[in-house]
C-alpha cells in the first residue's frame, strides 16, 4: 500500500483513459459524439496484439491498432456526416460492431502466452525529483511519455492555433464556420478519425504495455465508457481530462492493493478478511464517473460552461443552422 | 437540394451524378422495406466477414436457422430466449420514443433479478408460502427494484440535466458488481458462484408441467413469462397510442420544443417513463431467475439489455413488433451460442443496427441518378 507505487501505476493504466479521452475531446469538439469509443478501443487492442503475435514487433503492432481504430471510426463518420444519421445509435451500433468483430478477429489470441512489449524507460534527472520524480519518470512505458507530451500539444492545437479555430467554429456554429470557408464535412472526418485513431491506441496501450494479453471483451472491460464520462468531467479540456484519467487509473490501483494488508493505516481492513466486499470497491469508479457528472453538469451551469454548441446535431449543407 | 453525396465536380468527370434529393412524401411500404431490406444486407456482410477469417456462413446460418425454429422444442427453446428480449425490448422502446437513452436495462435486469431472488433468499416471506403469494412478490420485487434502478439516471436527468447515457451505462456495471457481491458473499452456495436453487413455489409455470394432460407439452420449457411479455406489449402499446400521457411522450420524443411550450411537464415525464422502462427490465430479470434458471447466479444475462437497444430499433419503437425483433434475436442468441468463433453473434446484431440507421438516409432522401448535360 506503498502511495508512491499507487500513483505510478494509477498514472499508467490513466493512460489508457487519457489517449481515448484526448480522442473523444477532438471529435466531440467538432462537433460529432462519438459513443463507440469502447469499440474503436476493442479493434485497436485486437489488431495491435494479433499484429504482435504475428510479428513480434511491437511497434508494427502500434501502427496497425491506430489504423484499426481510425478505420473502425470512419464507419462512425461516413453515417454521421454524410448520412445525418443520429450520432447516439451510430456510436452504440459502433460498439456493438468492434466488440463483436474484435471478438471474432480475437478467436485464438487469448492463448497466446508472453510477446514483446513496447519499452519502459526512466527518465535520468527527472527520475530523481522528490515524489514526482518515482510516480512520474521511474519505469514507465514510452506510451505514457506520449501521453505527456499529447496533453499540452492538444490543448495548444485547440486553444492558439489557426486549425484549432477552425475545429472550435465546426463543433460550435458549424454554418458560420463554413460561411468564412471552412469546409465543415472534411475538419469533422478528421477529427472522427483522429478520435479513433487515439481510441486505437489507448487499446493497444493495453494489450502491448500496460496489461498485456487478449482476454475478449474484458480486455477493455468498460473503459471506453469511462472515457466517455470522464470528457464530461473535463469540460472537453485536455488537462482536465488528464487529471481525471490519472486519478481513475490510481483509483483501480488501490482497489487491487486493498486486498492485501490486514491494516491500512491502522485501521482494520475489511477488505482482507471479507473479499466479497471488495466488489463494492469495484463499483467505485463507476460510482465516481455518476458523481463527477453530477458535479460537472452543475458546474457548467453556473459557469455556462458546457458541450460544444452544435455537438450532437448532423450538420446539412445549405440549411441555416439553429 | 444537395445533401454532402454530390461528387465533387471539379476534376474529375463523372458520366453520371449522383444526388440526394430530399423527400417531402414517405411512401407507406418504404420503411418496412428498408427494415427488412438492411437486415438482408447486415446478414450478407457479416457471412462476408465470416467468409474472410475463415468460418462458414452458409453452414453457420443452416445452424442458426436448424437451432432455433427447426422443430417444436428448439422453438419453444427460441421463445424461452425471446421472453426476457421482449421485457428489455419494451423498456427500450418506450424510454427511446422519448428519446430517452436508456441504455440501462442490462443494469436494470440485473436488479430486477436480484430483488426477485431477495424474496425467497432473505427470505421476505416465510418458507412455505404458496405459489400464489411467492410470485407476485417476486415480480413485484423485480419490477420495483429495477425501476428504482430506472429512477437513479431520471431524477439525475430531471433534475440536474445529467447526460442518461452515462448513467445508464455506469450503472449496469455497478448492478453486475452488485449482483457478485451477493452470489460470491452472503448468497453463495458452498463457495460457487451461484444461490441455493428455489423452491418449487417460487418457479413460473411451465408448458412442460402440463404434460400429464397434453403429453404435446412434454419438455417444453416456456414458461408464464412470456405472457408477461406479451401483456406488456400490449399495455406499453395502450400508453404509446392510445393515452394522453402517450401523446405527450411522443409530442416530447419528436419536439420538446413543442411539449414545452403546450405546457407538458417534461421533467415528471422522463421520471415517469425511466420508472416504467427500469421496471419492465426488472421483470425481465425476475422472469428469468424465476421461470429459467431457478437461482441468482453471475453473468444471468448474455447481454439482453444491450440486444434490447437494437430490438427497440428494429422494431421503429413500435411495441407490438418489438415481439416479432425479440422472437428473431431470441433465435440468434440461441444458435448462437454453438457457433465458433463467439463473437460472431454481436457481430451480426451491430451490423444489422449500422445496416438500419445506415437505411434511414433513403427514408429522408431519394436517390437520383442524372445523366451529365441534364438541367440539374
Amino acid at each position: 500500500m506503498d502511495p508512491i507505487v499507487i500513483l505510478n501505476a494509477g498514472v499508467a493504466t490513466g493512460t489508457i483513459l487519457l489517449f481515448a479521452a484526448i480522442g473523444e475531446i477532438l471529435s466531440e469538439r467538432a462537433g460529432v459524439l462519438n459513443l463507440g469509443v469502447e469499440g474503436m478501443m476493442l479493434m485497436g487492442a485486437v489488431a495491435g496484439f494479433g499484429t504482435v503475435v504475428a510479428t513480434g514487433n511491437p511497434w508494427l503492432g502500434l501502427v496497425v491498432a491506430m489504423l484499426a481504430g481510425g478505420a473502425t471510426s470512419l464507419l462512425h463518420a461516413v453515417i454521421t456526416i454524410h448520412f445525418q444519421a443520429d450520432q447516439v445509435v451510430s456510436g452504440l451500433s459502433l460498439t456493438f460492431l468492434g466488440t463483436g468483430l474484435a471478438r471474432v478477429l480475437g478467436e485464438g489470441l487469448s492463448k497466446a502466452g508472453a510477446t514483446a512489449l513496447l519499452p519502459t524507460l526512466t527518465i535520468p534527472v527527472l527520475a530523481d525529483l522528490p515524489v514526482l520524480g518515482p510516480i512520474l519518470f521511474r519505469d514507465q512505458s514510452v506510451l505514457v511519455y506520449l501521453g505527456y507530451l499529447l496533453v499540452p500539444a492538444t490543448w495548444y492545437w485547440i486553444q492558439r492555433t489557426r486549425p484549432g479555430l477552425h475545429l472550435r467554429a465546426v463543433g460550435e456554429y458549424p454554418t458560420a464556420a463554413e460561411a468564412l470557408g471552412v469546409d465543415v464535412y472534411r475538419l469533422r472526418y478528421a477529427y472522427v478519425v483522429a478520435g479513433g485513431l487515439l481510441a486505437g491506441l489507448a487499446g493497444a496501450t493495453i494489450t502491448l504495455a500496460i496489461q498485456p494479453g487478449w482476454f475478449g471483451d474484458l480486455t477493455v472491460n468498460g473503459r471506453g465508457w469511462i472515457a466517455i464520462g470522464l470528457v464530461i468531467f473535463a469540460q472537453w479540456s485536455p488537462f482536465r481530462a488528464a487529471l481525471g484519467a490519472y486519478l481513475f487509473g490510481a483509483i483501480s490501483r488501490f482497489i487491487l492493493d486493498a486486498q492485501g494488508p490486514d491494516t491500512i493505516m491502522g485501521l482494520w481492513n475489511p477488505f482482507h478478511f471479507v473479499h466479497s466486499l471488495t466488489f463494492f470497491l469495484a463499483m467505485l469508479p463507476y460510482v465516481l464517473v455518476i458523481v463527477v457528472l453530477v458535479v460537472g453538469s452543475r458546474e457548467a451551469v453556473r459557469r455556462r460552461l458546457g458541450a460544444p454548441a452544435a455537438l450532437g446535431t448532423p450538420y446539412v449543407r445549405g440549411e441555416r443552422g439553429a | 437540394m444537395n445533401a454532402g453525396t454530390a461528387p465533387r465536380r471539379t476534376g474529375l468527370h463523372w458520366p453520371v451524378t449522383i444526388r440526394l434529393e430530399q423527400r417531402l412524401t414517405v411512401p407507406r411500404w418504404l420503411s418496412p422495406a428498408l427494415t427488412i431490406g438492411s437486415v438482408a444486407v447486415a446478414l450478407l456482410l457479416s457471412a462476408i466477414i465470416l467468409a474472410i477469417v475463415g468460418g462458414d456462413p452458409v453452414r453457420a446460418y443452416l445452424h442458426i436457422f436448424e437451432a432455433s425454429f427447426g422443430s417444436i422444442g428448439v422453438l419453444s427453446d427460441t421463445l424461452v430466449k425471446a421472453t426476457p428480449l421482449i421485457l428489455t425490448g419494451l423498456a427500450c422502446a418506450l424510454a427511446f420514443r422519448m428519446r430517452l437513452w436508456n441504455i440501462g436495462a442490462e443494469g436494470q435486469f440485473l436488479l430486477g433479478a436480484w430483488g426477485a431472488s431477495a424474496v425467497v433468499l432473505f427470505p421476505i416471506l416465510p418458507a412455505g408460502s404458496p405459489a400464489i403469494v411467492v410470485i407476485p412478490a417476486m415480480m413485484l420485487a423485480g419490477f420495483l427494484c429495477g425501476a428504482l434502478w430506472g429512477l437513479v439516471p431520471g431524477v439525475l436527468r430531471a433534475r440536474f440535466g445529467v447526460n442518461e447515457i452515462i448513467t445508464t451505462l455506469m450503472l449496469n456495471y455497478i448492478a453486475l458488481f452488485w449482483n457478485q457481491y451477493w452470489v460470491f458473499g452472503p448468497w453463495s452456495e458452498r463457495g460457487f458462484q451461484l444461490t441455493a436453487q428455489f423452491p418449487k413455489e417460487a418457479w413460473l409455470p411451465r408448458l412442460t408441467d402440463l404434460a400429464d394432460v397434453v403429453p404435446l407439452f412434454s419438455g417444453l420449457t416456456v414458461h408464464l413469462g412470456l405472457v408477461f411479455g406479451l401483456v406488456a406489449s400490449a399495455v406499453v402499446w395502450f400508453i404509446l397510442a392510445r393515452s394522453r400521457w402517450g401523446y405527450e411522450i411522443r409530442l416530447i420524443g419528436d419536439s420538446p420544443r413543442a411539449a414545452r411550450y403546450a405546457g407538458v411537464d417534461i421533467g415528471r415525464s422522463i421520471i415517469l417513463v425511466f420508472f416504467i422502462s427500469g421496471g419492465l427490465a426488472g421483470l425481465a430479470g425476475m422472469s428469468e431467475v424465476s421461470g429459467v434458471v431457478h437461482r441468482l447466479q453471475d453473468r444471468i444475462s448474455p447481454g439482453y439489455g444491450f440486444t434490447a437497444i437494437i430490438i427497440a430499433y428494429l422494431a421503429k419503437f413500435d411495441p407490438l413488433r418489438v415481439v416479432i425483433a425479440a422472437i428473431l434475436f431470441g433465435a440468434l442468441i440461441l444458435a448462437g451460442r454453438e457457433i465458433q468463433p463467439s463473437g460472431v453473434p454481436a457481430m451480426i446484431q451491430g451490423t444489422i443496427l449500422f445496416g438500419l440507421i445506415a437505411s434511414e438516409v433513403l427514408l429522408r432522401y431519394r436517390v437520383r441518378i442524372e445523366r451529365h448535360g441534364m438541367v440539374g
